[in-house]
């Protein structure tokens, strides 16, 4: 009850220390002098958010359920891990820490851009003040995290089951770390064009941003993927959900962004194509909250069914799109001296060529994402758009895409030749050969699989060979491509090499084929504190005698009352053993999936490596000679 | 000027966007069932998933028992959010569930019930999406309410708690 006083009044305070920012901005850009107070209201603004924050934490660890919030998403038996965790596992709560990644990081940016100009920070300061309030604003009116109920219930609804894991306890903090981060790239792109500031030395400022953002948006995605996968026990760790793909469509921005960003730093060109992307990629984020959240579109993610919530998303959001695209219009000043056209064989053709490969899966993502909305404003019908839309849409393009990639960093800026020819002809050639014989054993789409595996394997030696020639320096890029490639070949071999089994067996029965065979050894019963349990006991014996226990489980959570299935994952360097059970009704029998899937561990290992790549550009001082 | 044409076109662009948005959000959830209600079921003749076996409407509904016909496929991620209250009603003696395998594989198909469980005492496996042209149906998942060879209600998209609550009433 207190702490829910407290909060609510913080969350005011800090919305007002916002309006005070403002005004306080407006007057000392025409003076151009940056006052001191500037900072402290910044943090002032962020300490009160913190202590927002902190109360609702405390509410939840104390089951506080005169707190709405509390009582619909909590429950007293639930470990303290998960009452921390369900702090942001709710619409509410997430809307709270966004505000919390937002004023975190406008004090960090003023903090770290001292040599920065006054101006240019100052109306950072203020693009970025406007979307904070309006968040503020939004939590206050719409989704106040603090309501109270009276009289105070005995007990919480309970949080879902299927979000009680620790993959997705990190998982909102460290996405939100990405989208948040892309609104400082926002606020000071827009800054900096109405300036016309855009220069190689604001590209150096903000490309620090860019991967920080783009490092955790990564490491965020791997975390939703790895709690889908050994969560939702379907067997798949991407299903092109509309929540995955909000997730992914700022993603691609970003990373053309910070491709984009890198050419900027040399060469002062693509500065429309920074600016524009700079935006994008905020919006997108945004738009992905507005699609999310306001449940225009049906997902297993949406938290809440309010249109008043979405209809002020929109307006928020749109009021951003018009505000930049007014400045990017009348701002912005192309510059005349740098030439626009490129010797065709260059880094910068490159790059641009990156650039459009990336703008097609955007839209592709997009497209199968919005045009349902569309389509049912347009003729109410109702359709969902699955995954075969998204393969025949993207696989064909990746096989340039990851061609392109391989020599595009080989070439030097303005004009280049393509050294050593020998071994990039070699090479492909090798990887043809190598790709042919590893698909040749299976009969469905030889010759797409086979282009396929080819190209990702061309990557894959390009960059791998890299790390051994010393005269090529850039270390970071290339872990990141080979990260890459890696990725697109464990989740190709992961598509080809996955073999299943499905079948119902009883207690002490046994399931033999040629390769595998199953024992469904015995049954029995755990208790926790917030679920019941059973758990089964499987073992596994494949054609060379290896045995392996595997136990997969039935959990009853008791609030609310649902029952999950946890798959046992037997996770190997080069292959996961999946197993999970379910109960076919009224009968003995329980109905079992078992797959065997290949290079799982090493599709999460590549991620982590794309991150890395990022991550030691970050800490790099100087990109390239 | 070439300026001032292209930003009022992508200006233009957003604000169509917009409005399809801003019609998108009070369209959500409200699915009005409009046409084919107290209408008789349509005839057709379908192919029976685990028997090849053809069977036509009258076959399916043969009693004056409460029939729910449900479109599904197991590439539609909805239909796996909806299922759970699939199986809750398949519990109920009063009502018996009829599936329309709309666009699918057999194999995935099976996987699917697998995971989620078959709440079906029939299904028709509609690979080319005719039987479900047959019921004027917009898409996956869609349900019929059939009682007596009536159709009495339709619900396009996912069932929720709400319609579940409706349909337990509706066959009391």
């Amino acid at each position: 009850m207190l702490y829910s006083v407290i909060g609510y009044y913080s969350l005011i305070l800090g919305l007002c220390f916002g309006l005070i920012l403002i005004l306080f901005s407006v007057k000392n850009f025409q003076n151009s002098k940056f006052n001191t107070k500037i900072l402290s209201f910044t943090f002032l603004q962020f300490f009160f958010v913190v202590i927002s924050f902190l109360c609702l934490v405390v509410s939840f660890i104390l089951s506080d359920f005169s707190n709405e919030t509390v009582f619909n998403n909590s429950h007293t038996t639930k470990p303290l891990f998960y009452k921390i965790a369900g702090t942001w596992g709710n619409h509410e709560g997430s809307l709270l820490l966004w505000l919390f990644v937002l004023t975190l990081f406008i004090l960090i940016f003023l903090l770290k851009s001292k040599n920065q100009p006054t101006k240019y920070k100052i109306l950072t300061l203020v693009f970025q003040q406007i979307i904070i309030i309006g968040f503020f604003v939004f939590l206050i009116k719409t989704s106040n995290p603090f309501n109270f109920l009276f009289p105070t219930p005995e007990e919480g609804l309970g949080l879902n089951p299927i979000l009680q894991d620790p993959a997705l306890a990190i998982h909102p903090p460290i996405l939100y770390l990405g989208y948040v981060g892309s609104s400082i790239i926002f606020s000071s792109a827009l800054a900096a064009t109405s300036l016309n500031l855009i220069t190689k030395s604001w590209a150096t400022h903000i490309k620090k941003w860019v991967l920080i953002s783009w490092i955790f948006l990564t490491l965020g995605i791997l975390l939703g993927s790895i709690w889908a996968y050994y969560e939702l026990g379907w067997g798949g760790f991407w299903f092109w959900d509309p929540v995955e793909n909000v997730s992914l469509m700022p993603w691609l921005a970003l990373t053309t962004l910070l491709h984009c960003i890198l050419v900027l730093e040399k060469k002062l060109i693509l500065t429309s194509w920074v600016i524009i992307l700079s935006i994008s990629t905020f919006t997108l984020s945004m738009c992905g909250t507005f699609l999310v959240r306001s449940g225009i579109l049906n997902s297993v993610h949406t938290f809440a069914n309010d249109p008043e919530r979405g209809l002020f998303i929109l307006i928020f959001l749109f009021s951003l799109i018009f505000l930049s695209l007014f400045i990017f219009f009348f701002f912005h000043k192309s510059n005349k001296d740098t030439p626009t056209s490129f010797f065709w064989l260059s880094k910068e053709t490159s790059i641009i060529i990156n650039n459009w490969f990336m703008m097609y899966f955007l839209s592709v993502v997009l497209i199968g994402t919005v045009y349902p909305i569309f389509l049912d404003v347009l003729s109410s019908q109702k359709i969902s758009v699955g995954p075969p839309f998204y393969h025949k849409l993207i696989i064909p393009f990746l096989i340039p895409f990851l061609i392109a990639m391989a020599i595009g960093p080989k070439l030097k800026w303005i004009k280049s030749n393509i050294e050593d020819r020998v071994y990039l002809i070699l090479l492909l050639v090798i990887s043809i050969i190598l790709s042919f014989l590893i698909v040749k054993n299976f009969d469905s789409n030889f010759l797409l699989n086979t282009i396929l595996v080819s190209s990702a394997l061309y990557l894959f030696f390009i960059t791998l060979r890299d790390f051994f020639i010393k005269k090529y320096s850039n270390l970071s890029q290339n872990i990141a491509h080979f990260g890459f490639s890696l990725l697109i070949l464990s989740i190709l071999f992961n598509n080809l090499f996955s073999s299943e089994i499905v079948t119902n067996l009883k207690v002490g029965e046994t399931f033999e084929n040629s390769k595998t065979k199953i024992v469904f050894e015995s049954i029995g019963q755990k208790k926790e504190k917030n679920y019941e349990s059973i758990v089964t006991n499987f073992i596994i014996e494949n054609s060379n005698g290896v045995n392996e226990n595997l136990s997969p489980e039935l959990r009853i959570y008791n609030k609310p009352n649902i029952v999950t299935s946890e798959a046992d994952i037997k996770t190997t360097l080069m292959s996961d053993k999946f197993i999970v059970i379910n109960i076919v009704q009224n009968q003995d029998y329980f109905n079992v999936r078992y797959q065997v899937k290949p290079f799982m561990l090493w599709i999460w290992f590549s991620v982590l490596l794309i991150s890395f790549g990022g991550l030691m550009s970050f800490f790099k001082k100087e990109y390239e000679k | 000027m070439k300026n001032k044409l292209l930003l009022i076109f992508i200006t233009s662009i957003f604000i169509i966007i917009f409005i399809f948005f801003y019609k998108g959000l009070q369209n959500t959830n409200i699915y009005t069932p409009e046409t084919k209600i107290n209408n008789k079921i349509p005839l057709f003749n379908g192919e029976l998933f685990y028997i090849n076996k053809t069977v036509n409407s009258s076959d399916l509904f043969k009693s004056d028992k409460f029939y729910l016909l449900n479109i599904w496929s197991s590439w539609c991620v909805p239909c796996r959010q909806e299922h759970s209250l699939l199986m809750d009603l398949s519990k109920s003696k009063k009502v018996e569930l009829i599936g329309i395998n709309y666009k699918d594989t057999k194999v995935n198909a099976k996987f699917f019930l697998a995971e989620f469980g078959n709440p079906y005492k029939k299904i028709i496996f509609d690979q080319n999406g005719v039987n479900a042209i047959e019921w004027g149906a917009y898409g996956v998942p869609e349900s019929f309410l059939i009682n007596d060879g009536i159709i009495i209600k339709r619900y396009i998209g996912p069932l929720n708690k709400k319609l579940f609550k409706e349909i337990k009433s509706l066959i009391k």
